[in-house]
């Protein structure tokens, strides 16, 4: 028990909270994999100097 | 004074955000606990309830959406008066994460409105106006998209993002202007009862580094994917001359 899950609104306030932070994670986690991704098609694509 | 020319050289930016995007990132999560634990601490309001704690999470994505979309709008504004590629892809880059918060601070506004108001949404001026904002950053990505020529669409983003950032100032007095059933401004005119500010700046401290940390990221993901493609089209030129 928190002191979110403990008032009369505790549905509507852990909603919010909970929201709130799948949201900003899936930010996270969509930035992070779209750079790695991106980076790595750029490492692979980069043409080979000449000797 | 920051010099923005010293940033607008791509490899510079990508040094510098290499390092700054994780550190701010960091900042972000330290006060994002600091936050939490200052909310969850906060007393109930006399009238709100435990609801008040909602405007923890509710304001700060609010105004991280608006501060999104100045940053795509004042990027916007240097790629196409300087013709800046760097600029251009920060635009770009921005619009997802604006729409994101904007649309969060849309939902949480209606879970904090059904038990206050006894609805979940009202056609109130500053909601409609926060509505209107996240349609200009859903168009300003529809737009990008829907050109395939890269210059041609960052232009015509660009000239949308700068005519829709009229709705900055309207959403901001939009409490002014109409009779709203939405709070008046109670920050800086000091209504807020002293004991929230400490949960609400921090909160609010954290979203804007974590909105500045993965607009880097992004950004540096769009650099990424522009070196991928002209690496490719330069494969593909060899390959036609041998």
């Amino acid at each position: 028990m928190t002191a979110l899950d403990s008032g009369k609104y505790a549905a509507f306030v852990l909603a919010a909270y909970g929201l709130s932070a799948f949201t900003l994670l899936a930010l996270v986690v969509d930035s992070l994999l779209r750079t790695r991704g991106w980076r790595i098609k750029a490492e692979r694509a980069k043409p080979a100097r000449k000797p | 004074m920051l010099n923005l020319a010293f940033f607008a050289n791509p490899a510079r930016f990508m040094a510098v955000s290499r390092w700054l995007a994780p550190a701010l990132g960091l900042i972000a999560a330290a006060l994002f606990a600091l936050g939490l634990w200052l909310s969850v601490s906060a007393p109930d309001d006399y009238q709100q309830s435990d609801t008040v704690k909602i405007m923890f999470v509710h304001v700060p994505a609010a105004l991280t959406g608006m501060f999104a979309y100045a940053c795509l709008a004042g990027a916007s504004f240097f790629g196409l008066v300087f013709r800046h590629n760097l600029a251009d892809l920060a635009a770009k880059a921005a619009a997802p994460l604006g729409a994101a918060l904007t649309a969060l601070a849309l939902v949480t506004g209606s879970i904090w409105g059904k038990p206050m108001w006894g609805a979940w949404w009202v056609w109130d001026a500053r909601l409609t106006s926060m509505l209107v904002l996240l349609l200009l950053f859903l168009g300003y990505m529809a737009l990008h998209a829907a050109l395939d020529d890269e210059a041609k669409a960052a232009r015509a983003a660009a000239i949308l993002a700068l005519v829709g950032a009229i709705n900055l100032p309207i959403i901001h007095y939009s409490v002014v202007w109409w009779n709203s059933l939405h709070q008046g401004e109670s920050i800086m005119s000091g209504k807020l009862a002293p004991v929230y500010l400490g949960p609400l700046f921090a909160m609010w401290g954290a979203y804007m580094l974590l909105f500045l940390s993965l607009w880097l990221v992004r950004t540096r993901s769009e650099v990424f994917r522009r070196r991928a493609g002209t690496a490719a089209l330069l494969a593909a030129d060899r390959g036609s001359v041998a």
